[in-house]
């Protein structure tokens, strides 16, 4: 099958795939451990790993929008910064 | 009762994934791909790296979409949702007027979008519209192609009278659903109109009024049709919203790279908004439970 249509490169692969992996691993967690983890964080409403999973991407997503409009085409500190906000959202929300 | 888990019941969804991984997945990897690349057609592409994102984000063309978009979608909401409750307000609960008024209300939702704009377009001319001439005809100056107001003005006239309907409706199955001992003990309590609206029928139109603002907001921060076919987002680019400005810069510049940046830049933000309503609506239900 040829997917040359779909442009492919190294860099979206990779991104991709990452997304992928992630979702699987909340996968598995949800495998060893059923129910979502629901809990009511410091948004005042209740969440659960996957609410968590989604706002942090989402989150990402600004972060390397914002860090693109006002600082420039380097990412890896918008991606640091990501990580910090992942591991946030996931403690606190 | 402990609730049981099986996970067997996932194979369950397994067509709907396959069904939204081929209409939705990978067109949007697709869309991703070429974000950050350039082509001249022949599928030969260029790394272009994050340099489109960058375009867009510091092109004042898509801020200044999107600034309309957000100011055309506010207006909508502000005169479409209490026009819309008004009208379910004084619409019959009973009787042969209800068929009636519930067609009347059905009938512009059954309209394509073009077809709409092809009506306001003529509608609207001067030399042929009856609205164009009735206006003209009344000393006002009115000519949608050429003043940024009128065309705006026209716009959202065309879509209040397009979708106030549907906010109606949705009013309307909320309002009907109210059971008649609520009328009553408002009577016996000497309750006023004004609050009866107040503590009864609000509160019990919030659900279907929540549907309503997310579904009007979606699609006037979406819309394309009308206005396109009716001022083709002039004059100038007075009506230029952002998923016209979406289609010229890749169909009608062929830009599939800036185009590709700009829709996920989009797609982004509609996903936010959607997120941000639908948790919304989902926590005034946890607190109405």
């Amino acid at each position: 099958m040829n997917f040359s249509w779909m442009a492919w490169t190294l860099p979206t692969a990779l991104f991709f795939i990452t997304i992928f992996l992630l979702i699987a691993a909340m996968g598995i967690w949800e495998f060893f451990s059923p129910g979502g983890d629901p809990r009511v964080g410091i948004l005042r409403f209740e969440t659960t790993r996957g609410d968590r999973l989604f706002v942090s991407l989402l989150g990402s997503a600004f972060i390397h929008l914002a860090w693109l409009g006002l600082g420039g085409p380097s990412l890896w500190w918008a991606l640091a910064l990501s990580v910090v906000y992942a591991i946030g959202v996931f403690r606190f929300v | 009762m402990e609730k049981t888990w099986n996970n067997k019941a996932w194979f369950l969804v397994l067509p709907v994934l396959v069904l939204v991984a081929f209409s939705a997945v990978i067109p949007l990897m697709t869309v991703v791909n070429y974000s950050v690349q350039d082509t001249f057609g022949n599928n030969q592409f260029f790394w272009a790296g994050t340099d489109w994102f960058v375009e867009i984000l510091t092109s004042p063309r898509f801020w200044d979409a999107l600034w309309r978009n957000l100011i055309f979608s506010a207006v909508i909401l502000a005169i479409e949702v209490p026009l819309g409750i008004l009208i379910a307000l004084n619409m019959p609960k009973h009787g042969p007027g209800v068929p009636v008024c519930l067609v009347l209300m059905a009938l512009p939702l059954l309209i394509p979008w073009n077809v709409v704009g092809t009506i306001w377009q003529v509608f609207g001319r001067v030399d042929i519209g009856l609205l164009g001439y009735f206006l003209n005809s009344l000393g006002i100056s009115y000519n949608y192609t050429q003043n940024t107001a009128h065309a705006w003005a026209t716009v959202i006239v065309m879509d209040v009278w397009h979708w106030t309907s549907l906010v109606v409706l949705l009013c309307y199955a909320g309002l009907v659903s109210i059971p008649d001992a609520y009328y009553q003990a408002a009577r016996i309590d000497g309750a006023s109109r004004w609050s009866v609206f107040r503590h009864i029928q609000l509160p019990k139109m919030k659900r279907v009024l929540l549907i309503a603002v997310l579904l009007r907001f979606m699609d006037s921060f979406m819309i394309y049709t009308e206005p396109f076919v009716v001022t083709g987002g002039g004059p100038g680019n007075s009506t230029t919203f952002l998923s016209i400005d979406l289609v010229k810069m890749a169909i009608g510049q062929f830009d599939l790279g800036p185009a590709a940046a700009m829709s996920i830049i989009y797609f982004l933000i509609i996903l936010l908004l959607s997120w941000v309503f639908y948790t919304v609506m989902t926590q005034s239900d946890a607190e109405q439970s």
